[in-house]
């Protein structure tokens, strides 16, 4: 037992704060879902970690990563998601490098990994569709033979970065008649081919993150198929035993409820006295720090276990649904904190920190849906995890 | 970062779980609620043999020298089988005290039959307000021609009946703050009229007693530690203690929830199993996600403990959720057991008692959260 990390890990932590701390403040603070400018910025940042050989930290070194341990990884998101570091690449080096490392054939490998270790792709991500939401297996886009090629028609939704990404990899059905789970298959494309129509989704914050992606009769070559035929739902389910600690969310939420508590002990209230000595303010703080102390042990646990070749079936997904609440508790409560000042956008006239807090409440609305709603996650947890009988 | 438990850890736990599944079922757990000492014999004898009464006793003084690691394991399944008697009392707390702070003489006069089980000790801390705070204390100790002369009394001390040795908090100075004016005794219950004690009828099994120490004189040998320097001995007692029943409260949790589940897969309503309806699974999913949290904090905080790291922030925040979680868990499971685990019949309602009685021990969640402010830099 040892709840604290190895010396070799406490440094490499110190290395990276280091040049986070010496990274030009024009990086810092990006959103991925911002401007075109911070969209250019966001992927400088990420040929510097290509350089730095960060961005392929969890890749084994065979195919050119660092084969870094699963606690090194973790320290790497925590600090990059706690300085808002933009130019991760989740589509790219996370979801779809380690499936073709596994699925892919030895030409996908050759051709798809090495633009992805540069950081010189975007990839995005075709799973769900109008009528398949958390029933994912339900999807209907039709992939029709025809001799090397499939001939591909439906639409892709809350695709998102599909209006920045060079390349879509998704989910379709090649055979109708088959059980739901077995007729589906794992495709690559290019966006930018004939027959592809990306058109942009506004969120309720105002961002342009997701997409709806139309396809009509695209011709996808049969040589882009991962993995075997109507096999493609056990393709896509690979991703996920691949590294999600969900140590995102307790690192997001710690930086938010860092700015708040510096904000409630030099803002001073009606009474003359800071905020930070309202009692229902500090019990509010204290339940918030909890609440993510809890969430970051989970999501260590699961790091911890997958480290030892484990597969964290119900742990993941607490460590999802604990986290996702986390991040929208603690924003929410930062709104209610500043006041008649948190429905200020960013940018506005007397916006109180930037606006941050607001733009979080509203954009994490989207934190319990997105990637196994709770609900879901809840279902896992009682019938993978607790061997509750299905319904 | 390796969460894990040691060969020698999974020894104990598995050891204890063979214990515990031979010996100690909810029939005995009723039977000890009346029993005039609330344990047998037998038991409390067996586990002194086990080495466990000695756990964190060193082996110099005849003990298992293991730590708090090793003892939280154990206390895990004592919890979860809500196990009776003065064990915690005095294997945790009262090893703890002697064993760090006490005289080479009395490490050897106590520490060894405290290991055997022929000597159980009892924290005599708490006064009228009974905040876990050295400003609760108002018992003096005044130096005498022989010793000390003690006055005051103490309640809520565990198995107060039964103790055979008292650590007692008193003021010796009156000038100062409370927290550099207190001293420790171990006063021998033997110099106690049996009308000083009074039981208190409390809703668990920790027999809490109400202890007057008024007109006992004790030895000059009898002070634990330093004159004076009582609060940070004690604090450090109390610390291990909390760590310690945080493991307990764990093991319990962790029975309430095994129990639901096991209770949901069989209950048929409706045509089938309640357990497949989404309602009671994400109840189910989400007193499992407490325990899991729980175990996490808990074990960080009692590892940080052990190591000698910094732990306040720790320590303080696996208390205060577990103080309001252990309870949760419980109601989580009466809901999911329905109407039959609302009898006194069911084995549910044990851990719901523990849960009302472990969640104020050593301060309860609000106690814990002003020190997690304090830690917060608030």
């Amino acid at each position: 037992m040892r709840y604290e990390f190895t010396a070799e890990e406490e440094q490499f932590r110190a290395e990276l704060v280091e040049w986070i701390d010496e990274l030009d403040d024009d990086y810092k603070g990006l959103s991925e879902a911002g401007s075109d400018d911070d969209w250019a910025k966001s992927l400088e940042v990420r040929r510097m970690l290509a350089d730095k050989g960060w961005l392929t930290l969890h890749w084994p070194v065979e195919y050119g990563g660092q084969g870094a341990s699963m606690m090194k990884q973790v320290i790497f998101t925590e600090e990059m998601v706690y300085h808002s570091i933009p130019g991760r690449d989740g589509f790219g080096t996370r979801m779809l490098a380690p499936t073709l490392m596994v699925h892919g054939t030895e030409e996908q490998r050759k051709e798809y990994l090495p633009p992805i270790a540069r950081g010189d792709v975007q990839w995005c991500q075709g799973y769900s569709e109008p009528d398949s939401g958390s029933d994912l297996a339900s999807l209907q886009m039709r992939a029709v033979d025809d001799g090397d090629h499939y001939v591909v028609t439906g639409s892709k939704i809350w695709t998102s970065q599909a209006h920045r990404a060079d390349h879509i990899f998704f989910l379709v059905r090649t055979d109708p008649d088959a059980p739901k789970h077995r007729g589906i298959s794992f495709l690559l494309s290019e966006t930018n081919v004939p027959g592809i129509r990306i058109e942009p989704i506004i969120n309720m914050a105002g961002h342009h993150q997701f997409n709806q992606v139309f396809f009509d009769e695209v011709r996808v070559p049969k040589a882009n198929l991962v993995g075997e035929e109507n096999r493609g739902w056990y393709v896509a389910a690979t991703l996920l035993d691949f590294e999600r600690s969900g140590i995102d969310y307790p690192a997001q939420a710690q930086r938010a409820l860092d700015e708040l508590i510096a904000y409630a002990k030099g803002m001073k209230g009606v009474t003359g006295l800071p905020l930070s000595e309202d009692p229902d303010t500090r019990r509010r703080l204290v339940d918030l720090q909890i609440q993510v102390d809890s969430t970051r042990g989970v999501a260590y646990e699961v790091a911890d276990m997958q480290g030892r070749g484990e597969i964290p079936n119900k742990e993941a997904s607490m460590a999802k649904t604990l986290g996702t609440r986390l991040v929208q508790d603690v924003h929410r409560f930062g709104v209610d904190l500043l006041g008649m000042y948190g429905q200020l956008r960013p940018g506005s006239y007397l916006s109180q920190l930037d606006g941050r807090m607001l733009d979080a409440q509203l954009g994490t609305v989207a934190y319990t849906i997105f990637a196994g709603t709770t609900e879901i996650q809840k279902n896992i947890i009682a019938t993978r995890g607790l061997g509750l009988p299905r319904g | 970062m390796d969460l894990s438990l040691t060969d020698t850890q999974q020894m104990i736990r598995n050891s204890a779980r063979d214990f515990m599944t031979e010996h100690i079922d909810s029939d005995y757990v009723r039977k000890m609620e009346s029993h005039e000492t609330g344990t047998d014999k037998e038991i409390w004898k067996s586990l002194a043999e086990m080495g466990w009464t000695g756990l964190l006793v060193p082996e110099s003084d005849g003990g298992a020298g293991m730590s708090l690691i090793e003892m939280a394991v154990l206390l895990e399944e004592m919890g979860a089988t809500a196990l009776p008697g003065p064990f915690f009392s005095s294997a945790v707390t009262g090893a703890t005290a002697i064993a760090e702070f006490g005289s080479d003489k009395q490490k050897q006069e106590f520490l060894p039959r405290l290991v055997d089980g022929d000597l159980v000790t009892a924290l005599a801390f708490l006064e009228g307000s009974a905040a876990w705070d050295p400003g609760v204390v108002q018992a003096t100790a005044t130096r005498s021609e022989d010793g000390w002369a003690l006055s005051g009394a103490k309640v809520f001390v565990p198995g107060g009946a039964g103790a055979d040795v008292f650590i007692f908090a008193a003021r010796t100075s009156q000038d100062g703050a409370p927290e550099d004016s207190l001293t420790l005794f171990l006063v021998d219950a033997k110099q106690l009229d049996s009308s000083a004690i009074k039981s208190l009828d409390s809703i668990s099994d920790d027999r809490f007693a109400e202890v007057d120490f008024d007109g006992v004189t004790v030895p000059p040998d009898a002070i634990l530690g330093e004159i004076d320097q009582g609060w940070p001995a004690l604090k450090r007692i109390l610390d291990v203690s909390t760590a310690a029943k945080c493991a307990e409260m764990l093991g319990g949790s962790r029975k309430a929830v095994d129990m639901t589940v096991e209770y949901v897969k069989e209950r048929s309503q409706f045509g089938r199993a309640i357990g497949t309806f989404q309602a009671v699974q994400h109840r189910t999913s989400e007193m499992a996600t407490d325990l899991e949290v729980g175990r996490q904090l808990t074990y960080k905080a009692i590892w940080k403990i052990a190591e000698g790291k910094d732990y306040e922030h720790d320590l303080a925040t696996a208390m205060a959720y577990m103080s309001d979680r252990f309870p949760e868990i419980c109601y989580g499971a009466h809901q999911m057991h329905g109407a039959i685990g609302f009898t006194q019949e069911h084995d549910l309602q044990i851990y719901s008692r523990r849960a009302a009685s472990a969640r104020v021990m050593f301060g309860d969640a609000n106690h814990h959260r002003k020190i997690i402010a304090e830690q917060m830099g608030l």
